[in-house]
C-alpha cells in the first residue's frame, strides 16, 4: 500500500509540474530503453539448459522530466522471467514494476533528493550505492539526500535511506555525511596556484536490529573515512583511508574485528607518458545493511579492484574480484606513446600499455593461545597494519602495443601472464590454481570509407582448468551495420572428449542513439565482470536479442 | 492504476519539449576539481562533442582516437569543443589522466566515477556521443563505435556549425 502511495504522489507531482510546464513553454523529457531477449536451447555438449518458458526477457526504461531547478522520473523494469545468471534465488527477482522513482531540485546551492538515488563518497571504501544493469546490481538507495556547496571549493552531502534489494528494501538504515575542501577554490589566493590540496571525510552508520540466539549483536555499525588528494603539474597523489567498527556477519564469520581499509595511487603524466603506482590493503571492510545478506545484495560500499579490466574475451575468462574479507594488492601502469615520425613510432606514432598488478592475502594470526582462527563470537584474528600474507589471490602482468600503419591499416597486440587463485576467487575449494599465457592479435583493415574488416585471434595457453583455447572473430563493418563471427574453441582440454566449439554470429543495426543486435550461439559458462563486480553467468546456447535506445 | 500512470504520462509527453539541454551534474575534472557540467560545456555560440567513455572500453578508446586524429582540422573548420567523460570507476579513474596524457588527447577529459552525468544523460552502454548545438541543445547522438563514423560525426557537426538542419 505504501508503494502505490508513493508512487501516486511521484507521479501527483510529475503531472502538476506538467501542468505548470504547459504555462511556461513546457520542460524537458528524456530517457532510454534496454530489453535484452535470450531463447535458450539445450546443448549437454557445452551443459547449456534449456528453460521452461523457452525465452527469457530483461527490459527497463528510465523516464525523466526535468524543468528549470526541477527533475523528476521514474524506471520501469521488467524480469519476465529474469535472465539465466542473474542473481534471482527463488524468482526473487522475476517480475514487473516501477522500483525507481524519484525527484529533485536545486535552489541556489542546495540539491535536494527524494525517492532513489545513488551516491559514493570518496573511492567508495565506505559507501557506493550504484547500479550495474548487466550484473543486475542495484543497491539504490531509497530516501533523502541533501547535496550543499557552502561556499566555493566546499562540498557537503548527507544521505539517508534504505538500500533496494529486487522488488523491495533491505532491513537496515543507512546514514552518511561526506564533506570535502578544495582548498584551491576556498582560498582565493591559491586558485591559479600550480599545486592543488583537497582533504575530504565522510562518515556511514547502519542500524539493523536483529536478536541473535548466541550473539550480542550491534545494531548500529559506524565506518568512517578519510582522504587527500595533492596534485602537482604532472603528479597526483590521492589516497583514502577506512575504519570501521566490529560488523559481525554472515561475511565475516561473525567475528568482532573492526575493520579497515587503505588506498593510495600516485601518478605521474606528461605529452606522451603516464606512470601509475597504486597500492591498497583491505582488512575486514565487508559493509552490508544486512548482515545475513550475501552476493551483490545490500553492500553499503565497494573496495575497487587494483588488477587491470580484462575486455578481451580469453583474458576475461579469469577475471579479479575483490576480497572484503581481507587483500593486500599493488599495481603499476606505464602508458608511453613512441612519438611520430620516429624510426620505431612510424607516421603515427606506437603506443605501448604495460600493467603489472598482485593481490595477496593479509596476514592474520589467532588473538591468543586458546581461540582458534577466525572463530566466531570472537575477534577472530590479529593483523598487523599493511600486512601481506604468504597466499597470492592474482597476478596479472600485461604488455599492449597498438599501432596505426597507415590510413587505412591498424594493429594491436597484446601478451598477457596471470595467476589466478581458482579455490579463493571461485569459492571452490579443491580446485588447482591457474597460470596463464594469453596472446591477442587484433588487427583493422578499412576498405573504404565507413567499411572495414576486422579480425582478431586469441589464444590462452595453461595446463590447468580447461586447458588450452583458441579464438578466431571477423568483423565486417558497413555503415551503421556489423557482422561477426566468431569461434573460441578449448582444443587443448586434457579430456579429448570436452574439447567443444562455441561458434557465435551476430549482425547489429546502430542509428543515432538506436542500437539492436541478434547473436546466435554458444557462450561458455564463467564469470562476467563490468565497473568491478562480477557474477557467475551459466553456459548457454540460443538466440540473442538486444535493443537499446535514448532519447 | 495504469491507466492513471499512462495518464499523466501522456500529460507530460504533450507539455514536453524533445530538445534536451545538458543536465546540471557536478563531476571532477583530471585534478580533482568539483565542475559542472553545464559549464563545462559551453563553448561560445560553438557546437561541443560530448564523448562517453571508459580507459577499459576498446571501441571508445578508438573512437576518441579517431577524433584526436582530426581535432585540430575539425575545431579550426567548425569551432567545435570535444569534451570526453570518463566513466571509469574507483577501479581505473585514477590511471584516466595517464591513460589521455599519454596518448595526446587535446580534448578536457573529466571523471563521472559514479556514472552521475551519465544517467542524468541516459547513457546505457560506452561510447555514447552526443552533440549540442551553440544554445547548448542536444541536438544529435549517437551509441557504439563502428569503423569510419568519426567522418559522419564531422558531417553532423559541419551542419550543426553552419545552421543547416541534420536531416
Amino acid at each position: 500500500m505504501r508503494k502505490v502511495i508513493t508512487l501516486i504522489l511521484g507521479l501527483t507531482s510529475l503531472g502538476v509540474f506538467s501542468l505548470y510546464s504547459q504555462q511556461n513553454n513546457g520542460g524537458q523529457v528524456s530517457g532510454n530503453f534496454q530489453s535484452d531477449v535470450q531463447y535458450y536451447i539445450e546443448d549437454p555438449e557445452i551443459g547449456a539448459v534449456a528453460v521452461d518458458e523457452f525465452v527469457l526477457v530483461n527490459s527497463w526504461a528510465n523516464f525523466a522530466y526535468s524543468q528549470g531547478n526541477f527533475s523528476a522520473g521514474f524506471r520501469y523494469e521488467g524480469y519476465m522471467n529474469s535472465l539465466m545468471g542473474y542473481p534471482n534465488q527463488g524468482g526473487i527477482n522475476d517480475g514487473i514494476g516501477i522500483p525507481v522513482k524519484w525527484a529533485m531540485f536545486t535552489n541556489d546551492n542546495l540539491e535536494i533528493t527524494v525517492g532513489n538515488y545513488y551516491e559514493q563518497f570518496g573511492n567508495g571504501l565506505i559507501f557506493r550505492s550504484y547500479e550495474e544493469k548487466t550484473l543486475g546490481v542495484d543497491n539504490a538507495m531509497m530516501g533523502f539526500r541533501v547535496k550543499y556547496t557552502i561556499a566555493p571549493g566546499v562540498y557537503l552531502k548527507g544521505v539517508i535511506g534504505k538500500q533496494r534489494q529486487y522488488w523491495d528494501y533491505g532491513p537496515g538504515l543507512v546514514r552518511g555525511i561526506d564533506g570535502e575542501i578544495q582548498f584551491n577554490d576556498l582560498i582565493k589566493k591559491f586558485s591559479e596556484s600550480n599545486f592543488r590540496f583537497s582533504l575530504g571525510g565522510s562518515f556511514v552508520s547502519k542500524y539493523h536490529q536483529e536478536d541473535h540466539p548466541f550473539y550480542f549483536l550491534p545494531n548500529n555499525v559506524g565506518a568512517s573515512a578519510g582522504r587527500i588528494n595533492l596534485a602537482y603539474k604532472g603528479i597526483n597523489i590521492n589516497s583514502e583511508y577506512a575504519y570501521k567498527i566490529n560488523d559481525p556477519s554472515a561475511d565475516n564469520g561473525n567475528i568482532y574485528k573492526p575493520g579497515q581499509a587503505l588506498l593510495i595511487n600516485t601518478t605521474y603524466s606528461t605529452k606522451g607518458l603516464g606512470i601509475v603506482l597504486g597500492t591498497k590493503w583491505v582488512d575486514n571492510m565487508s559493509f552490508r545493511s544486512d548482515r545475513n545478506a550475501s552476493l551483490t545484495d545490500l553492500n553499503i560500499n565497494l573496495m575497487p579492484e587494483i588488477s587491470k579490466n580484462h575486455t578481451y574475451t580469453l583474458p576475461a575468462f579469469y577475471p579479479y574480484a575483490s576480497q572484503p574479507n581481507g587483500e593486500w594488492g599493488a599495481k603499476a601502469n606505464v602508458f608511453y606513446k613512441i612519438p611520430k615520425k620516429s624510426l620505431l613510432g612510424g607516421k603515427y606514432g606506437t603506443t605501448i600499455s604495460l600493467y603489472y598488478s598482485r593481490v595477496h592475502d593479509i596476514d592474520r594470526s589467532p588473538v591468543n593461545d586458546t581461540t582458534p582462527l577466525m572463530a566466531a563470537g570472537t575477534l577472530g584474528y590479529q593483523t598487523n597494519f599493511f600486512s601481506i600474507g604468504d597466499e597470492m589471490f592474482y597476478q596479472d602482468m600485461t604488455i599492449e602495443i597498438s599501432k596505426k600503419w597507415n590510413k587505412k591499416f591498424y594493429t594491436s597486440m597484446s601478451y598477457v601472464k596471470l595467476f589466478y587463485n581458482y579455490e579463493v576467487l571461485r569459492g571452490q575449494t579443491g580446485h588447482e590454481n591457474v597460470d596463464a599465457n594469453i596472446g591477442i592479435f587484433d588487427m583493422t583493415y578499412k576498405i573504404k570509407r565507413g567499411v572495414a574488416i576486422r579480425t582478431e585471434f586469441q589464444g590462452l595457453f595453461t595446463q590447468q582448468d580447461e586447458g588450452n583455447w583458441g579464438l578466431g572473430l571477423i568483423e565486417l563493418t558497413i555503415p551503421r551495420w556489423f557482422f561477426t563471427v566468431f569461434d573460441n574453441w578449448n582444443y587443448g582440454n586434457l579430456d579429448p572428449d570436452e574439447r567443444p566449439h562455441y561458434l557465435n554470429f551476430s549482425f547489429g543495426f546502430v542509428n543515432g542513439g538506436n542500437r539492436i543486435q541478434l547473436t546466435y550461439g554458444k557462450q561458455r559458462e564463467g564469470v562476467m565482470c563490468v565497473g568491478g563486480v562480477c557474477r557467475n553467468v551459466p553456459a548457454s546456447n540460443g538466440i540473442a536479442l538486444s535493443i537499446s535506445s535514448t532519447f | 492504476m495504469k491507466k492513471f500512470i499512462l495518464f499523466v504520462f501522456a500529460g507530460i509527453l504533450a507539455s514536453s519539449v524533445f530538445a534536451q539541454e545538458v543536465p546540471q551534474v557536478q563531476i571532477k575534472d583530471l585534478n580533482g576539481k568539483t565542475v559542472n557540467t553545464t559549464t563545462i560545456t559551453q563553448n561560445d555560440g560553438k557546437p561541443v562533442l560530448v564523448s562517453f567513455f571508459a580507459t577499459w572500453c576498446k571501441p571508445c578508446v578508438k573512437e576518441l582516437t579517431a577524433f584526436s586524429d582530426e581535432y585540430a582540422d575539425w575545431a579550426e573548420e567548425t569551432g567545435v569543443k570535444i569534451v570526453a567523460i570518463s566513466t571509469d570507476n574507483a577501479r581505473s579513474s585514477s590511471s584516466v589522466a595517464p591513460f589521455v596524457n599519454a596518448r595526446g588527447w587535446e580534448f578536457d577529459v573529466y571523471l563521472d566515477t559514479n556514472g552521475d552525468f551519465k544517467r542524468a544523460m541516459n547513457v546505457g552502454n560506452v561510447p555514447h556521443t552526443f552533440l549540442l548545438d551553440g544554445n547548448g541543445k542536444i541536438v544529435w547522438q549517437h551509441t557504439s563505435y563502428l569503423e569510419g563514423d568519426e567522418e559522419h560525426t564531422f558531417e553532423i557537426i559541419q551542419k550543426v556549425a553552419t545552421g543547416q538542419p541534420i536531416k
